[in-house]
């Protein structure tokens, strides 16, 4: 047993009595398992959400974007604000994933399959906006570099929309690997159980006929391990260059080289948050808090509160650069932020995400289960206004004021946004009953280490 | 030479690296080891070699950055050099930090897709292959090591059953 030894200090990540088996029947559970009248329920509201989104899409692609909001000044608005909210939630998932695979952290074992999950389909939400938004949605293919009718007339590589384009979809085919590489042996673990011929069928499909052999562990190990490698800079990487979309304009308030880091440490912070919403009902839902415990819920908030503490000081660096600057128009762009027509979007913003994180300082809060999926909420609606206030607030008043106006949004862009929650919903929740939400055979890993019954037998020796 | 193999299963993880070191101890040549879930160590203990995946997945990345480089020098420099935004593309090197994005995305894009396709190739992994674990109980709790029978079966069976398995089977491969 020795070699499986972990600090006495270091709480446990799988509480309770567990073996083996209990960890696969248990996460086989909620699939094996029939959905009750709350999942029916849950899905029905998120499936309607995304019909109505579905038709405010179709009712813009038909009639044209000028069915949203937008006006001459203001060409952004929603669409872009929810492209990059979205991205920014697909970001917890590879963090988790690659990030803390290579320092090492166990805990990340009981929430990666879960935070990848949502990380691919925020990601596909996230896909949607900038296609729907050419507004001429049959030309999508224009931003790929494919030979043409037009003679030799390609992409622009200089521009960082077309960063993005390369940015986006390596970042979704990366990550969409990573997890069924990772699902595989848990796909099998599904097979070797199921008894319907039909789940059998479908879940040989879905592992590869994965068979566990040693030397499969051995080449699975060293695959997520460079992936993880590979994916750490890709995901710095992709909300750097969504940053670019902004940063390499010449709109005062857009125009600032703080942005890249500015925007990870707020997509991971959104996305820390997601999980958290997430995982606080599915632990409860399909019983799984022996590995989902309180301590996963804690670390992520504490992950929230230093983001957080990130993203508050960039805000605040952000207002000293524009004074120090001296440029009037960067000034006005700030002081427009903060006190103009959009106050209380910006009061939203601070308050949100800047304030109400400091909350989990206090350890008595950050272990409150009910407070930290408020908080998450809470952490969610203040990113979505930090890239309303970023994005809006920078065009409504541009360099000529005679053509200084506001933007409301109409029921399609309303229609639109809440569309996408519900698509994501949809399939958040198709996943849980259908995949193994947790990474059993990882989990099954720790258990010695981690596992609350092999650390008291371990501990027990040293007193 | 028969194909005949002994699957001895075990039940524990630390009981199968103790068995797997024993048998080889014994000088018995181990077919195959079935786990759950990755056994840390168990590689080298069955003197498997490590794995070169990792230096494919170097290469695949070198051949994302060529062709990255080779591409964007095709499109933006030779066949149709423009001055987009006062950011003329004249020569390569001029326009190259504009390229950096694109270049490091692609390096990934191959390293991360063609390592995982030589992974699956090598494992022999894809949709519709049937699995070939000899039980069920494999992808849950137990552990099945495979040994070649070479010589008298009897004595190797009950020299297996001295290194704690649950159970025995005698198959043919």
């Amino acid at each position: 047993m020795s070699s499986h030894y972990e600090a006495p200090i270091r709480k446990p990540l799988i509480v309770g009595d567990k073996s083996y088996h209990d960890i696969t029947v248990e996460v086989a559970a909620p699939v094996e398992g029939k959905a009750n009248k709350l999942w029916w329920t849950v899905f029905t509201i998120a499936l309607l959400a995304f019909l109505w989104g579905l038709g405010s899409i179709i009712y813009t692609i038909g009639t044209g974007i000028g069915v949203w909001g937008l006006n001459k000044t203001v060409g952004w608005a929603w669409d872009i604000t929810n492209f990059v909210w979205w991205v920014g939630i697909g970001h917890a998932g590879t963090l988790i994933s690659a990030v803390l695979l290579l320092f090492r952290q166990k805990w990340r074992m009981g929430i990666n399959r879960s935070a990848e999950a949502m990380t691919i389909f925020s990601v596909v939400q996230a896909g949607l906006f900038p296609v729907i938004h050419m507004g001429r949605v049959w030309n999508a293919h224009f931003v790929l570099p494919i030979p043409n009718q037009f003679g030799t007339l390609w992409t622009n590589f200089n521009s960082p929309l077309l960063w993005d384009v390369f940015a986006i979809s390596t970042y979704l085919s990366v990550s969409l690997v990573f997890w069924w590489t990772g699902l595989l042996p848990d796909f099998a673990m599904l097979r070797d159980r199921a008894i319907k011929p039909f789940q059998k069928k479908i879940y040989s499909l879905l592992s590869f006929g994965w068979t566990g052999r040693a030397k499969d562990w051995q080449r699975f190990e060293e695959v997520s391990l460079v992936l993880a490698g590979l994916a750490t800079p890709l995901v710095l990487s992709v909300h750097t260059i969504v940053s670019f979309d902004f940063a390499t304009s010449v709109i005062p308030g857009w125009h600032t080289t703080i942005f890249p880091p500015y925007f990870v440490a707020g997509a991971v912070f959104s996305g820390f948050a997601m999980v958290n919403t997430l995982l606080i009902i599915m632990r409860k839902v399909s019983n799984l808090e022996a590995y989902i415990t309180k301590q996963h819920i804690e670390l992520m908030n504490i992950v929230i509160m230093i983001t957080g503490s990130i993203v508050g000081c960039a805000y605040i660096t952000e207002l000293f650069i524009a004074w120090y600057s001296g440029v009037e128009y960067e000034q006005y762009a700030f002081l427009n932020r903060a006190t103009g027509p959009y106050w209380w979007a910006y009061l939203l913003m601070m308050s949100c995400n800047v304030f109400s994180p400091q909350f989990m300082w206090s350890k008595k809060l950050r272990t409150s289960i009910t407070f930290s999926f408020i908080i998450s909420i809470v952490v969610n609606i203040g990113m979505w206004f930090e890239r309303f206030v970023i994005i809006v607030t920078s065009l409504h008043r541009d360099y000529l004021p005679s053509s200084w106006t506001m933007f409301s949004p109409t029921f399609v862009d309303i229609g639109i946004y809440v569309g996408t929650i519900g698509f994501f919903f949809v399939l958040f929740l198709l996943y849980a009953r259908t995949f193994p939400v947790i990474a059993q055979a990882e989990v099954k890993s720790i258990l010695k280490s981690s596992g609350e019954k092999f650390k008291k037998l371990r501990d027990g020796n040293h007193e | 030479m028969s194909n005949k193999v002994v699957q001895a299963m075990y039940n524990d993880d630390d009981i199968l690296m103790d068995a797997v070191k024993e048998v080889r101890a014994a000088n018995h040549h181990i077919e195959e080891v079935y786990t759950p879930f990755p056994v840390h160590g168990l590689d080298k203990a069955m003197g498997l070699k490590g794995t070169r995946i990792a230096i494919t997945a170097f290469m695949y990345g070198c051949v994302g950055f060529s062709f990255a480089v080779w591409m964007m020098n095709y499109m933006m420099i030779e066949q149709w050099p423009q001055d987009i935004g006062g950011k003329p593309s004249f020569t390569f090197f001029q326009n190259m930090p504009a390229f950096v994005p694109i270049m490091f995305e692609m390096s990934v894009f191959f390293a991360a897709h063609l390592m995982v396709i030589t992974f699956y190739m090598r494992s022999k992994l894809w949709p519709f292959k049937q699995a070939e674990n000899p039980d069920p109980r494999t992808t849950d709790d137990m552990f099945v090591m495979e040994v070649a029978v070479e010589g008298d079966e009897a004595e190797l069976i009950s020299f297996l059953e001295k290194t704690g398995t649950v159970e025995i089977k005698v198959t043919e491969k």
